[in-house]
């Protein structure tokens, strides 16, 4: 009887101090996921609160006037649409396509881990000097000039690394059996990754899809070099024309035009912001498409 | 009559042989069963049939595997060509995740089939060979990964069957699957001999003295014995499968 008390006693001790321990830990997880969270907020918070007020129909459907202190900002929307739209066609194929190489057809050994390096090494490269690269071959060396699609080829060059690195990842974690299964019953193997390997591996990849369109939306310094124009007030005919594009523009216009109005710094700053959303929407909504087709 | 010939089959996984000289017959419209220890080589052996070997890196193989007098390592044999004559089923149920009639349409599809009234015959009269049709001609279109795990095993014999193959080589099939889902399975196996061969892995002695017509015991990558299961279980000629048969075997 007595020892058994002694036990309880020594059971409730120890439940005490991990109880203790546990929250402390849950205080200090939930302190790192604000951390992480509040400056996310409130950057993003702080755009809509200043730049709400300017954003309305007409700032989004005209064209900038009065050296672009007044108006619209249109030109650089359209711009930052074909260039997206152009670096998704350009780099995802691309991307896709040495994902599949790398994953199912290459002996893997000392040259596919080599290579695995350079890609992850290339993703940490500078976007300054991919616009640098960009500028040597697709504007002069090719000779598009500065352009839409060498601006939309620097930038493929620079989201390549992460659509490849996902799309590796979304590959290999499509288990064996599947594979097994479709071979079984005489399907070659590039019927096998087309029918049942990228299907099930999609919403993996397009992860991967959304985070480089974030980034190539976003980025300044490649597009300064390859594309972007200071001001057009005009629509681009071809994709060898210069555009006006978001990211850029809001350089412009936050640092090298003399008194121009806060609310058109933050309003393009929230429509980029808006922008990028609306493509993550519909990347999320393909990827939900996928998952739901294949389980 | 014999329907693949296996003569002299050494394999390696690079330094390691896991198949040595190994010498035996499938008979057509018969189940052969692969019994032995873990490890012995049965899947190896197995899947040496449909060159599903072919998939891992590092493998060698020697001598002749012969399935209706063609050599099946012959340097211009169609292997696509040949894992339709050889279906497999594996371990673990593997149904796509798509529909239950996609499953079944998925060989039929990649070999060319596509008029829907033949897909649909083919998928109907596939489903009903591996008795799954009545449990699931009301939900054909919905995701096979909904089935139960004994439907699954089902639906990927039928996906096999249809191919319309001549043999059908089964690795361990009901070895995930619940005593009911068990028999179900074994009483399907039971029906499928009257137009197939086939050649299942099993690590139940009593699966492979119900079902099967031959029995094949391997231990330690050597087939130690072939002969008609009632000989196997009741007469070997050697004392290793006496012992293993009879659970003395470690
Ligand atoms: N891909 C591989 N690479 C190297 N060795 C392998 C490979 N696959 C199997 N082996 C080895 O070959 C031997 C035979 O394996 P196998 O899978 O054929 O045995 P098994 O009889 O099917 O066993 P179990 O009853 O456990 O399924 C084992 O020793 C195993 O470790
Ligand atoms: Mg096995």
């Amino acid at each position: 009887m007595e020892q058994s008390q002694i036990k309880e006693k020594t059971i409730f001790k120890k439940d005490e101090r991990k109880r203790n321990t546990q929250k402390i830990m849950f205080a200090l997880f939930t302190l790192c996921m604000l951390a992480v969270i509040i400056p996310t907020i409130l950057i993003i918070g702080f755009i809509i609160v200043k730049g709400v007020g300017t954003v309305n129909w007409s700032f989004i459907s005209e064209m900038p006037r009065m050296g672009m202190k007044e108006g619209g900002i249109l030109p650089a929307i359209v711009g930052t649409l074909y260039l997206v739209v152009g670096t998704i066609l350009f780099s995802f194929p691309l991307g896709v396509g040495a994902a599949i190489y790398l994953t199912e057809y290459a002996e893997q050994g000392k040259l596919t881990r080599l290579i695995r390096i350079a890609v992850l090494n290339l993703a940490g490269v500078p976007s300054i000097v991919y616009g640098l690269f960009g500028l040597g071959l697709f504007v002069f060396f090719l000779g598009f000039g500065s352009s839409i699609i060498a601006g939309a080829l620097t930038l493929a060059c620079l989201i390549l690394p992460i659509i490849i690195t996902t799309s590796e990842e979304a590959i290999k974690s499509v288990p064996d059996g599947y594979r097994e299964a479709s071979l079984a019953v005489g399907a070659s193997k590039w019927e096998t990754i087309l029918h049942v390997v990228l299907p099930r591996a999609m919403p993996g990849i397009l992860t991967g899809g959304i985070l480089g369109i974030g980034r190539a939306a976003g980025e300044t310094a490649p597009i300064l070099l390859t594309v972007a124009a200071f001001f057009i007030p005009r629509m681009p005919n071809s994709l060898f024309d210069q555009v006006m594009a978001l990211p850029y523009h809001l350089y412009i216009v936050s640092t090298q035009v003399p008194g121009m109005p806060e609310s058109i710094k933050y309003g393009t700053a929230l429509v980029l912001l808006g922008l990028v959303g609306v493509f993550f929407l519909i990347a999320t909504l393909i990827r939900l498409k996928f998952k739901n087709s294949t389980s | 009559m014999s329907i693949i010939e296996v003569k002299d089959l050494d394999l390696f996984y690079g330094d390691f042989q896991a198949l040595k000289k190994v010498n035996t017959v499938i008979e057509k419209n018969k189940v052969s069963a692969l019994i032995g220890p873990s490890g012995c080589g049965k899947s190896t052996f197995l899947r040496t049939l449909n060159r599903m070997n072919d998939l891992i890196r590092n493998v060698k193989i020697n001598g002749q595997v012969m399935f209706e007098g063609r050599e099946i390592y012959d340097e211009d044999l169609d292997v696509v060509a040949l894992r339709r004559k050889i279906g497999m089923v594996f371990q673990k149920p593997n149904p796509f995740p798509k529909s239950v009639y996609e499953n079944v349409a998925y060989g039929p599809r990649r070999c060319g089939v596509k008029n829907k009234r033949d897909l649909d015959r083919i998928v109907e009269e596939s489903l009903k060979e591996a008795a799954l049709w009545e449990e699931v001609k009301d939900r054909l279109n919905k995701s096979a990964l909904g089935l139960s795990g004994g439907q699954q095993q089902r639906l990927c014999i039928a996906r096999a069957l249809a191919m319309k193959p001549e043999v059908l080589l089964m690795d361990e099939p009901t070895s995930a699957l619940d005593p009911i889902a068990t028999n179900k399975i074994e009483d399907l196996i039971t029906q499928l001999k009257k137009h197939y061969t086939i050649v299942i892995v099993t690590h139940s002695m009593h699966q492979a003295a119900r079902i099967s017509d031959y029995t094949n015991f391997f231990l330690m990558g050597e087939l130690v014995e072939k002969d008609g299961t009632d000989k196997i279980f009741t007469n070997p000629k050697d004392q290793r499968t006496e012992d293993y048969v009879t659970g003395r075997f470690g």
